[in-house]
This record gives C-alpha cells, structure tokens and sequence, in this order.
C-alpha cells in the first residue's frame, strides 16, 4: 500500500522523480499489471514514492488504465459524466487487488477548464493510488495551447508533458501526441519529444518490459476520422527491439487492439460515453445510446502483465 | 365580414409571401457591401468546405457538433478560441488570396476560404 500524498521529494532531481510526486488525479482506463520479475532501473515507484529503496528487487504488482472521464461533458449521449467517473472510482476500489498506480490516458476534462481539472483531481484523489496523466486534446484546447493542463499535471514533466518513470523493473513512457497538429495530419508526436524517446530508450536492455501510454492511437485506426498518430512509426522503430511493448491510449472510446510483432496496442473505453465503430457513422462525435444501454459502453480495464514475452491478460470491466 | 374576410385573408398571404422575399434581397444587397458569410461545423467538418468571397467579408463559424472544435489558419493569420457546441467565430477577410484553415483539435478536418474581388 502506497500512502500517497504530497512526499515533496527533491525537486532538482530527475524530472522523472518530480512527476512521481504529482499523481493527485486520473481518469478514464483500466489496467491491472501482474509484474513477476524485471529489471530494476534507477528509480523505482517505491523508492520515489516512499523513500525505500528496494534496488535489484521485484515483485509482482498491478497497474490499472482509466480515459476520457470528460469532465465538463453534458450532453444528451451522458449528461452526467462526473456520476460515471464517480461509478469508475467505484469500482476501482472495490477491486481484489488495489493497483499500484493509475495511468490515465488523456480527455481527463472536456474543455481544459481549471474546475474541471479540479474536479477530476477531486474524484480521482479518492483513490489514493498515484495517478500518471497523459493529455487528450480536450486537454490541450485553452487559449495557452496545454497551459491549463500543464499547471496541473506538468511537474517535473518535459516539453508538452511528456517523461517516463520506472516501476519494478518496467518501463513507463507517457507521450503527447496532442499538441501543436498539423494540417490535414492526425496526431502528432513531434521532433523534440522523438529525439527525447529515443535517448530515454537507449540505455535500456532489450529485456526491459516497456508500457507506452499516450491519447491518441499509435496505430492508424482510422485515416478519415484522424484515429492515429502521423508520425508513430519513428516512435515505434526505437521500440521494436524490446521483448514486451504494450501500448495504452484512450480518445476512440471503445476497446480494440491490435498486435504487431513484439508490440501490442489497446484502446480503452471511456468513462463517460461511447463514440461509433471506425466508419459506423458519418463522423466520430459521441454515440447517443439508450440510457439504459450507457453503462454497459463505458468501464474500466484492468490487465495482468507477466514478464517478458509473455500475453498481457486484459480485463475490461464495463460500468453495468 | 363574410365577404371581406377572403380580401384580409389574401392580403396576408402577400405579406407573408412578400417578406422571405425582401429578405433575401435584402442579403443580396448586403453582398455588395460589407458582406456576412456562414460556415458551419457540423458532423467533424466544415460546411461548405471552400467558400469564395469578396475582400471585406466577414466569415463566422459556427459549431453546431457536440464536441469542441477550433479554426485555425495554417499560416496562424487567425485563430479562434474553442469553440463549444453553438459558439461562434469571426473574421473578416480584407486582402484577396487562399486561406487555408484546419481544427487544430481534429486536424483531418480542413477549409479554405477564397478571397477575390469581383
């Protein structure tokens, strides 16, 4: 059990330890992440967190993935997106096994407004377990172009708020593919935070299971409605040579996946409402179902992670 | 009364006839003066995609999705803020040229505007 709170660590210190400290809040996904084994880095959560270096150490642990929580959304398809962010936390508590930490993949607020950004740390901190953010571009759209967010959630974080941390013995990488999109383009990951990528990689054992999280799909999802990231393929190129990459992202608010040699994509659901298949619909605004039908659209996921090469195990659980 | 009330009732029909017609050609005046031009974003795109206008017509946008979107020149001439559901931009266009536009929170979703005299 982790007793999160304000730990300031040593603010002059890797970037990567300041934003351990700066996990108030989530939203969206779940995952749960079995860890046997690993690699241990230079920092662990652990050590960061508490103070307690348990170097050369590992053991297994659990992570969970929420998205898109849209606080601020209320529309006719969820006119109530702080109560199913609410039912998420919920059932994020009631799980067997507490989780480690939280990533949360972006779309935490619906119009980057300050109290949204608040009200999200307000729910999330609820469930005391660090929480790490990536921004969607509901995040990125006040007039500072990711100001907002990045006085929330930018601690210790470099350029858009990109940064990886480690945690018994995986590695996290969180990136933003929301900012500064080009026309006519999809997402966009950027030449700064590619070069950074590569570097952050490039000291790592191939061995080293690898979690990616970002807003926006790494894969091409869908051309036409801009569901990918126009320049993943360099991004995915530095992280071919690694046994176990796993790739989380959120924005298309429905679970789909995809395998590609050693690396892994999943989409998670929303926790506030669905949007249409890829080309189900003339454009991807979000998905009017029956009230009824709303909770069974919209969850958590949760997944066991082994070691190495080894199937991830995922578990999505819905809000029904 | 019986006999008027069809001469009332035709006087009316002309009226309300009459009046869609001044309208429009009161927006065709309009045109050849400083000119008011709506595009609309709606269902992830804008509508019409290319308009062309004179120099010092003002273009409004008006975003009629559920979901936020912006218009943003490539070249950053202009810019809106987010727009939510129902809010609208402004800009007017004084100098003839191409003037490629994106959301720049949905980048797949592109415009132009084409400013020419005559």
């Amino acid at each position: 059990m982790h007793d999160h709170h304000d730990h300031d660590l040593d603010e002059s210190a890797l970037s990567r330890r300041g934003l351990l400290t700066r996990c108030a809040g989530w939203a969206g996904t779940a995952a749960l992440y079995t860890m046997a084994g690993g690699v241990t880095s230079s920092i662990s959560l652990d050590a960061a967190l508490a103070a307690r270096p348990i170097m050369g150490k590992t053991k297994p642990f659990t992570f969970l993935q929420i998205s898109d929580t849209h606080l601020g959304f209320d529309k006719p398809a969820n006119p109530n997106t702080r109560a199913t962010a609410l039912e998420a936390v919920a059932k994020i508590k009631a799980l067997p096994q507490k989780p480690d930490l939280i990533l949360h993949t972006g779309d935490i607020t619906h119009l980057s407004k300050d109290e949204q950004f608040d009200d999200a740390k307000a729910i999330l901190s609820d469930l005391g377990t660090p929480i790490f953010y990536v921004p969607g571009e509901h995040d990125f759209l006040d007039e500072g172009g990711g100001k907002a967010f990045l006085a929330h959630y930018g601690k210790g974080t470099l350029g858009t708020g990109w940064y990886s941390f480690d945690h018994n013995g995986v590695h996290f990488v969180a990136l933003n593919n929301v900012a500064n999109l080009k026309p006519g383009g999809m997402a966009h990951i950027g030449d700064d935070q590619l070069a950074w990528l590569k570097k952050d990689l490039a000291g790592l054992s191939s061995s080293t299971p690898i979690v990616v999280f970002a807003h926006i799909p790494l894969w091409t999802v869908y051309e036409e409605w801009g569901w990918g990231t126009d320049d993943s393929a360099q991004a995915l190129g530095f992280l071919r040579r690694f046994g176990s990459v796993t790739v989380l992202n959120g924005h298309i608010h429905q679970i789909l996946q995809k395998v590609d040699g050693n690396i892994s994509f999943h989409s998670a659901r929303s926790t506030a409402y669905p949007q249409p298949a890829p080309g189900a619909a003339p454009s991807p605004g979000p998905l009017k179902v029956p009230t009824e039908q709303l909770p069974s659209m919209l969850g958590i996921r949760s997944a066991t992670f082994t070691r190495g090469n080894a199937p991830i195990a995922l578990i999505d659980s819905s809000l029904a | 009364m019986s006999l008027s009330s069809p001469s009332v009732r035709s006087v009316a029909f002309l009226l309300a006839l009459s009046t869609p017609m001044a309208g429009i050609l009161a927006g065709q005046a309009l045109a050849a003066a400083p000119a008011k031009v709506s595009v609309a974003i709606k269902g992830f795109a804008f509508v019409p995609q290319v308009v062309t206008v004179a120099p010092g017509t003002t273009v409004t946008w008006t975003n009629a999705d559920e979901d936020p979107h912006t218009v943003v020149a490539d070249d950053k001439g202009f810019r809106s803020a987010a727009l939510d559901s129902d809010d609208s931009y402004s800009f007017t266009f004084t100098k003839p040229g191409d003037y490629a536009y994106f959301c720049s929170l949905h980048p797949h979703m592109t415009g132009k505007i084409i400013v020419k005299a005559g």
